[in-house]
């Protein structure tokens, strides 16, 4: 199985902001698998400003947030595998992607980072009533065919939800020739930014209606109306107050949920509330060697903060594929070669306590009566011993100088009949 | 001039119509809707009942019993899982069980095997988050769970390999004698002369049955309501019902096939038989009654709602008959529970119908049998993946990330024969957008398939059928050019 | 004619409610402000309200760009430079930043690209 050294799952600003740091704290092998044909994740469809205030002391829009980073990704020479799909992944690190020009692909990462970010709460997660018609989307799809696409989804809207992507949505909409009735809001007040509400609703005469939600859907092909009414201070709505408004397409932004099947397939521990995983200061999940930032650990709104979280990530799988190289390069294996049944101990963590010198254990694979018994290491051989009467029954043991060891690399210790060296 | 026109593509046409594709015979099925199973059949329990609820000597308990004895075999041809996973109903209250003795002797009475009453350990066994109040069930191991869609959909495609036309937006509208003795059935589109007509309208068979100038009779539509979880949060492994009533077998908590659980269905009748909006007082009834078989239900982790009607026959019993008045017209109907469980009896019995009214039954040399399901990439092992993607690259591409569906399926599903024209059609074939995240990643995708592989501008994609077209215009086409918009 | 205008600084999260008293074109009096920053906005909000603006526009190869206004401009102006923009067709390949469209509704700001596009 091909070993890469750092896999990142999701290409979006979580996966090349994280890609991009990795990058140039000094690790070298760095892949960003993402499913989508370009990378971006949900940048792409953001042509809306208010972005890199804070990263780039500029205020950008999403796409070009996007664009700065992928192109600092592939100057940094990052990796970036597109149209694939990852859909296992292990605890110990093992990746199977598919896509369809390399088709199954298997990879043992020495690191993870966790970038898939979240996907939207759709019309099950509230139970409305009515009918299931077309023309009900998910605010975040809605703005991903108007602005990557090139179609409008509907001419007479209203937005159930007052998140930023509603909103959003609500100030793409009207300037493309639409008509937003409404933005319906449950709580008593917006969820979104104040600047949203003045610059997407206001500006645009679109009544926001607060201690609100939307109790039927009307319309068996196409939405026709929604029945909105008022709610009480345990969110039930009022029927009293129910009134119908006329609509052919009805745009829900009611929340977003960490998009962590992976990451649960990986028994990486989650967080009830936040619904993603449980990290430390490094952004480590509780799964050693896996990490995690943006959207999938925790929903954003502002990208300069994914992109600062996604850094603190990237400095932690650094951090923890250096400590792996120097544990791996610290240790010493010891194998058991000809006329030896085994070694023990099998290997020798030169980063532990150490003697000066080493006892080895180990049982002749036939009895012999005079033996030559010789420890290689990777240089040749290093130590030899002459033995009588060895029995497979006696536990056989020598003394290795702790110099010997501390060469690295790799020992092996055989038995050989007669006085001769070798075979 | 055909042979055969059967009204309704629902399961029970589709059944009846891959029947008659056994022998050579001209076969017309006519649909109103844009697909197969667009009625009930999409929008049931899916449950195959053992047969102990049906009175003794009603139709339902005979083709019921039959029916569930005819499954194994027919999803063994058809290629469609089917597992017999058991089922149970629960008493809860001091009087349930001298119900549960009752189903126990109706069941008998009806031959069905095995069946027996069990107590609160053994039930706690097959349901450990059962009812403290539950203290006794009647188990019947051999109860099954279908996708009664993929059913439909697998008989359409056998029936139309075997020769049958499928007609899609095709409503009957009328339906009277021609000379010769023919039958003459005119559709918005057509006009067809047959010998014999099948009606297995479903809800509308009364219609079609008074249209033709045969029998009278009403059928009433019922509504169920259901939720459907989140798979991640379901691991009941058999079907638990409650202890009935005297209109309903009641509200269930039931594994489906693809591993979701549900609940549901509440029993309503309702006026209007195109009606299958979900309610919000019917939401809080089958929660309702579902906590009181398994109280800790993952309600946060709903993923969809939706209704089906049950055709009520105004005997309660399904109708199964050749028109004494209208020579040639065989009627179908009030197929409600145990409906699908006896649909390869009803096909076999119509059948033999038609064979008595003169029907000629020629076997076919050349009869296919066996149909292949579209491989289903989450179900392969990694060997299977690799090789089929190597045959067909586009089942390396994933379309649908939360059941894992690949392009390949999605193409196939279009391609086949009653093949999917709309974004529910492939759902329901695929399961691309069945999953938690409702279409929400892969419907743009589908639709650029959909409108690549039927030569179809995005635009014209619909959801299920014309007037159901999901997107309503390309960018910038609604900004007028001396419009009234203005910013305030 | 004294108007008193209220008017939400968007600026910051804190969002103040600035009351402004002014008289045709003239600003008398400012209320309700944390900082100079919210005093610009409120002063620009008043007399000559600006806004970025953020669409799309059709490409020769049949898909869209997302583009902005270089600079805010009149937000008055807005749909009448959604209107100007309907039927630009962009040539490719473009880069991000480059001007696709300029002196939008005679403002003299230009419209820029906010992503690159090869073909």
């Amino acid at each position: 199985m091909p070993a890469r050294e750092l896999v990142v799952i999701g290409g979006g600003p979580a996966g090349l902001s994280a890609a991009i740091e990795a990058k140039k704290l000094g690790v070298e092998d760095v892949l960003v698998i993402d499913r989508e044909s370009e990378p971006g994740g949900i940048l792409k469809q953001c042509i809306h400003p208010g972005f890199g205030l804070h990263v780039f002391k500029e205020e950008l829009t999403g796409t070009e947030y996007a664009e700065r980073q992928i192109t600092e990704a592939r100057d940094l020479g990052v990796e970036i595998m597109l149209d694939t799909m990852v859909i296992e992944l292990t605890a110990d690190r093992r990746i199977l992607a598919v896509n369809s020009s390399d088709g199954l692909l298997e990879l043992k990462a020495g690191a993870v980072i966790l970038a898939m970010g979240c996907r939207e709460r759709t019309r099950g997660a509230i139970n409305i009533p009515g009918y299931r018609p077309a023309g009900i989307f998910t605010a975040g799809v809605a703005q991903y065919f108007m602005n990557v696409e090139g179609y409008i989804p509907g001419r007479e809207v209203v937005i159930l939800g007052s998140g930023d992507v509603g909103l959003i949505m609500a100030r793409h909409l009207a300037l493309e020739g639409a008509r937003v009735k409404s933005v319906v809001e449950i709580m008593p007040y917006p969820s979104g930014l104040i600047r949203n509400v003045v610059q997407c609703l206001q500006d645009f005469d679109i009544p926001l209606l607060l201690n609100h939600t939307v109790v039927d859907i009307h319309g068996r092909d196409r939405v026709e109306g929604v029945t909105i009414a008022e709610v009480d201070q345990q969110k039930k709505p009022k029927l009293d107050t129910a009134r119908h408004i006329a609509c052919d397409t009805l745009l829900l932004s009611i929340g977003l949920i960490p998009e962590n099947e992976l990451s649960r397939m990986a028994r990486v521990e989650i967080d009830g509330i936040t619904g993603g995983p449980v990290v430390d200061q490094n952004m480590q999940t509780s799964v050693e060697g896996i990490f995690a930032c943006g959207n999938v650990l925790h929903v954003h709104d502002v990208v300069d903060w994914v992109t600062i979280e996604a850094r603190v990530a990237a400095r932690g799988a650094a951090g923890f594929l250096r400590r792996e190289k120097a544990r791996r390069a610290s240790t010493v294996q010891v194998t058991a070669g000809e006329g030896l049944r085994y070694v023990l101990p099998q290997k020798i963590d030169l980063g532990g306590e150490l003697e000066e010198t080493q006892k080895f254990f180990m049982r002749s694979l036939r009895p012999m009566d005079r033996a030559r018994l010789l420890v290689r290491s990777d240089k040749g051989v290093v130590m030899s011993r002459t033995l009588r009467s060895v029995r497979p029954s006696e536990m056989i043991s020598i003394k290795v100088k702790r110099e010997i060891l501390e060469q690295k690399g790799h020992l092996e210790i055989s038995l050989h009949e007669g006085s001769e060296r070798g075979a | 001039m055909v042979d055969v026109v059967v009204i309704g593509a629902g399961v029970v046409g589709c059944m009846i119509a891959r029947d008659l594709s056994r022998f050579d015979l001209d076969v017309v099925v006519l649909e109103k809707e844009d697909d197969v199973g667009c009625g009930t059949s999409k929008a049931n329990s899916a449950v195959i009942h053992a047969g102990y609820d049906a009175p003794p000597g009603t139709l339902k308990a005979e083709f019921n019993v039959r029916g569930d004895a005819m499954f194994d075999e027919l999803c063994e041809e058809l290629d469609i899982p089917f597992r017999r996973i058991g089922s149970l109903v629960v008493a809860v209250r001091e009087d349930d069980m001298k119900e549960l003795k009752k189903l126990l002797e109706r069941g008998r009475d009806n031959g069905v095997s095995p069946l027996r009453i069990i107590g609160r350990s053994e039930l706690l066994e097959l349901v450990p988050n059962i009812t403290s109040k539950a203290y006794a069930a009647l188990y019947a191991p051999k109860a099954g769970i279908i996708n009664p869609f993929e059913l439909t959909i697998a008989l359409a495609e056998n029936a139309a390999e075997n020769g049958v036309s499928f007609r899609f937006n095709s409503p009957v509208v009328d339906i009277g004698a021609g000379e010769d003795g023919a039958l003459v059935v005119r559709t918005p589109h057509e006009t067809y002369r047959s010998r014999f007509v099948v009606n297995a309208a479903g809800l509308f068979a009364d219609e079609i049955s008074r249209r033709a100038g045969a029998e009278p009779y009403t059928i009433t539509p019922r509504k169920g309501e259901y939720l459907l979880f989140d798979k991640a949060y379901s691991d009941l492994n058999v079907v638990v019902f409650p202890t009935p009533t005297k209109i309903s077998k009641g509200i269930l908590v039931c594994p489906t096939i693809d591993g979701n659980l549900f609940i549901g269905p509440n029993s309503q009748d309702v006026e209007d038989k195109d009606d299958t909006s979900v309610t919000s007082e019917g939401i809080d009834e089958i929660i309702r009654g579902a906590k009181e078989l398994i109280p800790d239900l993952p309600l946060g982790k709903v993923i969809t709602s939706f209704a089906g009607l049950r055709a009520v026959s105004d005997n309660n019993d399904f109708i199964i008959e050749a028109s004494r008045k209208v020579k040639g017209f065989v009627n179908v109907g009030g197929i409600q529970s145990p409906g699908l469980s006896s649909v390869p009896a009803i096909g076999e019995r119509v059948v033999e119908i038609l064979r008595e009214e003169g029907l000629e039954l020629k076997e076919k040399g050349d009869f296919r049998a066996r149909r292949k399901r579209i491989p289903a990439f989450r179900e392969l092992t990694n060997e299977e993946r690799e090789r089929l993607i190597q045959r067909d690259p586009a089942y390396g591409y994933v379309i649908c990330r939360c059941e894992t569906v690949t392009e390949g399926e999605i193409v196939e599903a279009i391609r086949r024969p009653v093949g999917a024209r709309s974004l529910d059609a492939v759902k329901r074939r695929t399961r691309a957008g069945l999953g938690r995240c409702q279409g929400g990643f892969c419907s743009p995708r589908v639709i650029r398939i959909l409108s690549r592989e039927l030569d179809i501008s995005p635009l014209q994609v619909t959801k299920g059928g014309k007037g159901s077209e999901i997107l309503m215009g390309r960018t910038k086409e609604f900004i007028e050019p001396d419009g009234d918009h203005h910013a305030s | 004619m004294l108007e008193e205008r209220k008017v939400t600084c968007v600026v910051c999260p804190i969002g103040c409610e600035i009351t402004v008293k002014v008289k045709g074109k003239e600003i008398l009096e400012l209320s309700g402000y944390q900082c100079k920053r919210g005093t610009d906005y409120a002063r620009a909000e008043v007399i000559e309200p600006k806004r970025v603006l953020t669409t799309t526009v059709r490409l020769e190869n049949g898909h869209f760009l997302p583009v902005k206004t270089a600079e805010p401009i009149p937000k008055e102006r807005i749909f009448d430079a959604i209107r100007e923009l309907k039927d630009v067709e962009v040539k490719l390949p473009v880069k991000m930043g480059q001007v696709v469209h300029k002196n939008i509704v005679g403002s003299n700001v230009d419209v820029v690209a906010t992503r690159s596009w090869v073909h």
